[in-house]
């Protein structure tokens, strides 16, 4: 008796006359020839912003845009800079995006663990307030942010942009799910060891959470430092200025110096450029652990 | 080193289910208790109670005569062993092993004599630097149990520790708990659904089913003199035999076989018989007997399993549950394993007949599942 019948079927499989499905071996995947040219539209304004920084302000002015400009101008780095206190606004961005990194590292992991793990009277409750305050745009808590500042005399100083963002929903989101991932037994067994909540959290935790707590700093890191509005906004002398605030400078009500901009624009991009290219591969996971796109 | 006991612990999840009803049990300090019973019966719910990892609804849990109901795991002066071992992944097996010590603030070369000590002793020398991802499942066994070793605790508190092991190295771990145990005399409580371990480790057993705690006794106490039909079917390998069966003036009958039993009183009960109870007669021998039709053989060596069926109802082991005590149909044949010597030679589809041995008997109130028989 053949072992087909048992499944009701009189006839074995014949694998000869199915058709073949094996891939075919191309020496490109077929996705090439969309996200090639996708990848040459994401990279045009990059390039053009650097084309920009090495032309005349004759030539940069030009509509439609010189792509080969006759002469390079490197000088306008150099007046770029000496036209602004730069320095003081590289000291300022990598004040405000380290703080911020180190605050929101700190005290996101504190609440999120505390959400995760400690069962506490309404705790879901504040969770879910939390997780609202999220969908609320940040145009709509500028005044209210602006008065509190005000009131702890922050106004036109780093610390009035470092003390709003030290710690961010977004984070303690992210953290808590992470957290809620790792195995309990290895909590209990410390529990049992003789750790306190935050020897768990300090000694066991944290040190198994590294990809997402390198997640999270890259994030912050990116989002303080190409940050633009809260600075425009608190900031009013030049030396108190981040990056983004500063380069606005350039652009006067009436002239704008585009060679300059995308020159001091090139320069600020350098540190992000550096952090992207030695940690390539938390930023790709970072997005992947996130399903969010920056 | 001290005693545990549990007086009338209950424990209520929030969702209604009762996972442990009412247990009472003392473990004397120095016992290698066992907490056996099938899975989801509540015998790790008792023991996280202990460790204090889930706190009692009601009832009392006392470590050393000190009441710990309330206390923090930290507090109560426990180790634990998980299933999965709970090994701290970024840390060394030293590290691993030392933690529950530099916790408690012990000095460093007290730290360091114990970890020398205890790695000695389950042979982790050479292991010392590595991470646990690096070690085998027995390593990992191992460091697990010394992490819980290492700081003396009171009680010692495994939880199904050997599940996760190949079967070679469970009856090679299973040696070795046993040397442990003798050298350190450690007041153990050890949770376990495999009845082997039950039996081969244990000072005592305590069968636990739904919640409720069905016996205590040694190991042997507890096979031979199992105190309801649950027991007798939950310890032993493979299980009791249970017929439904009918007594009349001391005398049992299920299906064809009947045997005398005194104290049995008359009216519906379960028979059970162990599968070593039985073994193969001639046709004309005139002792009571059954006739079996083989289905399948399993030769295991030295000795071989039989299953087949005999004329007469099958039972139910668990009361408790909605199903009657016994099958429904009257005229079901019901499903009997025999362990027979491994020398004879049966074949699937073969018709024998089967002999009980005297006094290997057992009789069960049908309604309870009470032992009727000492």
């Amino acid at each position: 008796m053949a072992a087909g019948s048992l499944l009701g079927v009189d006839r074995p499989l014949d694998l000869e006359a199915l058709p073949d499905k094996r891939p075919r071996h191309w020496p490109f995947s077929p996705w090439h020839l969309f996200l090639i040219p996708l990848s040459a539209a994401m990279l045009l304004p990059l390039v053009w912003s650097v084309i920009t920084s090495l032309e005349t302000a004759s030539d940069a002015q030009r509509f439609p845009p010189v792509l080969l400009p006759r002469s390079l101008h490197f000088e306008n780095y150099v007046n770029a800079w000496n036209s602004l206190p730069f320095g003081h606004f590289f000291v300022n961005s990598f004040l405000y995006s380290a703080a911020t990194v180190a605050g929101n590292l700190l005290f996101c992991s504190l609440a999120a663990y505390a959400f995760a793990r400690v069962r506490f009277v309404g705790s879901n409750v504040v969770f879910v307030l939390l997780l609202v305050t999220l969908m609320v745009p940040f145009q709509v808590v500028i005044i209210p942010t602006f008065l509190i500042v005000r009131k702890l005399g922050l106004i036109d100083s780093v610390g009035g942009l470092i003390v709003p963002n030290l710690c961010g929903v977004f984070g303690i989101f992210l953290l808590r799910q992470f957290f809620l991932s790792l195995p309990i037994q290895l909590e209990e067994a410390a529990r049992i060891d003789g750790a306190s909540r935050l020897g768990i959290l300090f000694k066991i935790v944290l040190p198994l959470s590294a990809p997402v707590l390198a997640t999270l700093a890259i994030i912050q890191f990116m989002w303080s430092w190409n940050d633009f509005l809260w600075p425009l906004i608190i900031i009013t002398t030049p030396q108190h200025a981040p990056l983004q605030l500063g380069l606005s400078m350039f652009q006067g009500s009436h002239v704008t110096q585009w060679n300059l901009l995308m020159a001091g624009t090139v320069m600020s991009q350098i540190p992000m450029l550096a952090v992207f290219l030695f940690a390539q591969r938390w930023f790709i996971q970072s997005i992947a652990y996130t399903g969010i796109k920056q | 080193m001290a005693d545990v006991s549990f007086q009338d612990v209950t424990k209520e999840f929030p969702g209604g289910t009762t996972a442990v009803k009412g247990l009472s049990l003392r473990v004397p300090d120095g016992e290698f208790m066992i907490l056996v019973g099938p899975s989801g019966c509540g015998k790790t719910t008792a023991l996280r109670l202990v460790a204090g990892l889930e706190s009692a609804t009601s009832g009392t849990i006392t470590i050393a005569g000190k009441v710990v109901t309330h206390l923090s795991p930290r507090d109560r002066d426990i180790a634990m062993v998980f299933q999965n071992y709970a090994l701290y992944p970024h840390m060394s097996v030293r590290r691993n092993l030392a933690f529950g010590l530099r916790q408690r603030h012990v000095p460093r070369d007290e730290v360091d004599r114990r970890v020398a000590t205890m790695s000695a002793m389950l042979g982790l020398d050479e292991l010392l630097k590595r991470r646990p991802a690096q070690l085998s499942g027995g390593q990992r066994q191992r460091v697990a149990m010394g992490r819980a070793l290492v700081r003396e605790p009171k009680a010692f508190l495994l939880d199904e520790p050997l599940s996760n092991l190949d079967a070679k190295l469970r009856v090679q771990m299973r040696a070795e708990l046993k040397r442990i145990h003798q050298r350190l005399n450690i007041t153990t409580i050890y949770v376990t659904h495999d009845q082997v371990e039950a039996m081969t480790l244990g000072d005592r057993l305590a069968v636990i089913s739904g919640g409720e705690l069905q016996q205590v006794g040694t190991p042997q106490d507890v096979y031979e003199h199992p105190a309801n039909v649950f027991v007798a079917h939950f310890i032993g390998s493979p299980p009791m035999n249970l017929l439904a069966a009918n007594a009349s003036a001391g005398r049992v009958q299920a299906g064809e076989l009947e045997v005398e039993l005194a104290h049995v009183p008359d009216g519906p009960c379960v028979l059970g018989i162990r599968p070593e109870s039985l073994s193969l007669i001639a046709p004309d021998d005139t002792r009571p007997s059954l006739q079996f039709d083989i289905e399948v053989v399993e030769p295991l060596g030295g000795e071989l399993l039989a299953h087949g069926f005999v004329n007469g109802r099958a039972a139910s082991p668990d009361a408790s549950e909605e199903t009657p005590l016994f099958a429904a149909d009257p005229e079901s044949r019901a499903e009997v394993t025999v362990k027979l010597d491994g020398r004879l030679r049966l074949k699937a589809g073969e018709r024998v007949r089967l002999t009980v041995h005297p006094g290997e008997v057992y009789a069960f109130d049908a309604a309870s599942g009470a032992a009727l028989t000492g």
